[in-house]
């Protein structure tokens, strides 16, 4: 292995990846999710696979990390709904 | 330092795995599983890397002028990003339904009301 | 069991994973080495059927059957995300009121998004040829269209997205799928199989055979999903409440 830019970058997901579980709030880590999307289209990138790069880059830091918020906001206005409810 | 890649692979797994595991929130639960998906797309890049290969895409290089990376692997990873995301999707239908019956997203206080 | 005794025994069973993983990790093929017997057939099949992208090739002609799976389970779980986010009968529909973004997003999103838009479209339509295809561009595409909800506002999002027929487009893009596929059932060859159109020339838009056209079917599944996907989270998380002043 004698690309140094590929040591890089996998390291560098490797990071990402270990915030992504570390941080504990949804919505952090919705954000850190999308950091680790762009990570692993730079990874795909420079590993000549700009198809697979592609792919990630439209899902890993659009689509999963809007569902993640999305899913984050109504599990929280309905516990907030329950909890202004109750007695 | 030519297993790296692979290494890096199996430490995103058993990280994401950790994460499932010790999870108090089922939506960052879902979060960590996207996590153990990223490790199987690495590993099977890792494997079709070629020293010296370019993308192997002929629209402007021109055929047997270059080596090129494995492209099977490629379609592989390339469509389980598309479909894990949707599948990912349903989980989090599944999150907010249990948030709907149940009233809570933490696991153990799942648990509970099971008796 | 507790949480610490479920700690202890995640460690275990993760040590001795990780151990296994990583002696596996020594036996497999060198990183970058020169061995890739399958890779190098599939290049070859693929120039031999005058596809420019060879991964293109793989997922729509040589392991088109393999897609066929991977579609149904999109369709499968978006079909699963569309029954448990459904309207219940205890949830009522709130009109959200618009709120202020601040002038320059709304002017990028509104500039940004057409070109996202036409970039999706190009990136399926291109698919056989550069890097990209239907399950890129479809994404692309679809995750455009949501720019409006920053640009404007839901609701003029709602008007640009009926989602019912979002739903039917779905359904008609993976029959397309396997209908394409049918038709070499029918012709006297296999299910699938990248005999019934010309080759064409190579590095063309109409190259490929039934690599185009299973693409675009791919495209249209793929971007339906999401926008279906997209409104149902959306509609939960702003429209859909649960009804109040119940005991």
């Amino acid at each position: 292995m004698d690309d140094p830019l590929i040591v890089v970058v996998l390291l560098l997901v490797a990071a990402t990846a270990t915030a992504a579980v570390a941080v504990r709030d949804p919505v952090r880590q919705a954000l850190v999710l999308s950091v680790l999307g762009v990570a692993l289209a730079l990874l795909f990138t420079v590993a000549q696979a700009p198809d697979v790069g592609l792919s990630q880059l439209a899902v890993g830091s659009a689509l999963t990390p809007l569902l993640v918020m999305l899913s984050v906001r109504k599990v929280r206005r309905r516990q907030g709904d329950g909890k202004g409810r109750a007695p | 330092m030519t297993v790296l890649p692979y290494l890096v692979a199996v430490w995103i797994f058993l990280t994401g795995c950790y994460g499932l595991a010790t999870s108090r929130n089922l939506i960052h639960a879902v979060g960590c599983l996207a996590v153990c998906q990223a490790s199987t797309y690495v590993l099977l890049l890792a494997v079709g890397y070629r020293d010296g290969g370019t993308a192997p895409v002929y629209s402007d290089i021109k055929p047997g002028s270059r080596p090129v990376v494995d492209p099977v692997v490629q379609a592989l990873t390339l469509t389980d990003i598309v479909v894990g995301a949707t599948v990912t999707a349903l989980l989090l239908a599944l999150v907010m339904q249990i948030s709907k019956r149940h009233g809570t997203v933490d696991p153990d206080e799942l648990r509970e009301l099971r008796g | 069991m507790t949480r610490r005794a479920r700690l202890i025994v995640l460690a275990l069973g993760g040590a001795g994973l990780a151990a296994l993983l990583i002696a596996a990790c020594f036996d497999l093929p060198r990183f970058g080495g020169p061995w890739h017997p399958y890779g190098d057939r599939a290049v070859h099949a693929s120039l031999a059927r005058r596809t420019a992208n060879t991964i293109a090739s793989v997922n729509f002609d040589q392991r088109a059957f393999d897609t066929v799976g991977e579609m149904s389970i999109l369709f499968a779980s978006v079909l699963g995300t569309v029954v448990l986010l459904r309207q219940t009968r205890d949830e009522k529909r709130a009109l959200p009121q618009p709120e202020e973004v601040a002038l320059p997003v709304r002017r990028y999103a509104l500039v940004v998004l057409p070109v996202a838009f036409v970039a999706g479209l190009y990136v399926i339509a291109h698919g056989q040829l550069s890097p990209g295809g239907g399950f890129q561009g479809g994404v692309v595409a679809a995750t455009a269209l949501h720019l409006l909800y920053l640009g404007a506002d839901y609701r003029a999002l709602e008007r640009i997205r009926p989602v019912g027929l979002y739903e039917i487009c779905d359904a008609l893009a993976a029959c397309a799928y396997v209908v394409t596929g049918l038709a070499g059932v029918l012709a006297g060859t296999a299910f699938l199989a990248n005999t019934l159109l010309p080759y064409g020339t190579f590095n063309t838009l109409s190259s490929g055979g039934i690599v185009p056209v299973l693409n675009a079917a791919i495209g249209m599944e793929v971007a339906c999903a999401v926008v279906v996907l997209l409104a149902r989270f959306l509609d939960q998380a702003v429209e859909i409440e649960e009804e109040s002043g119940k005991p």
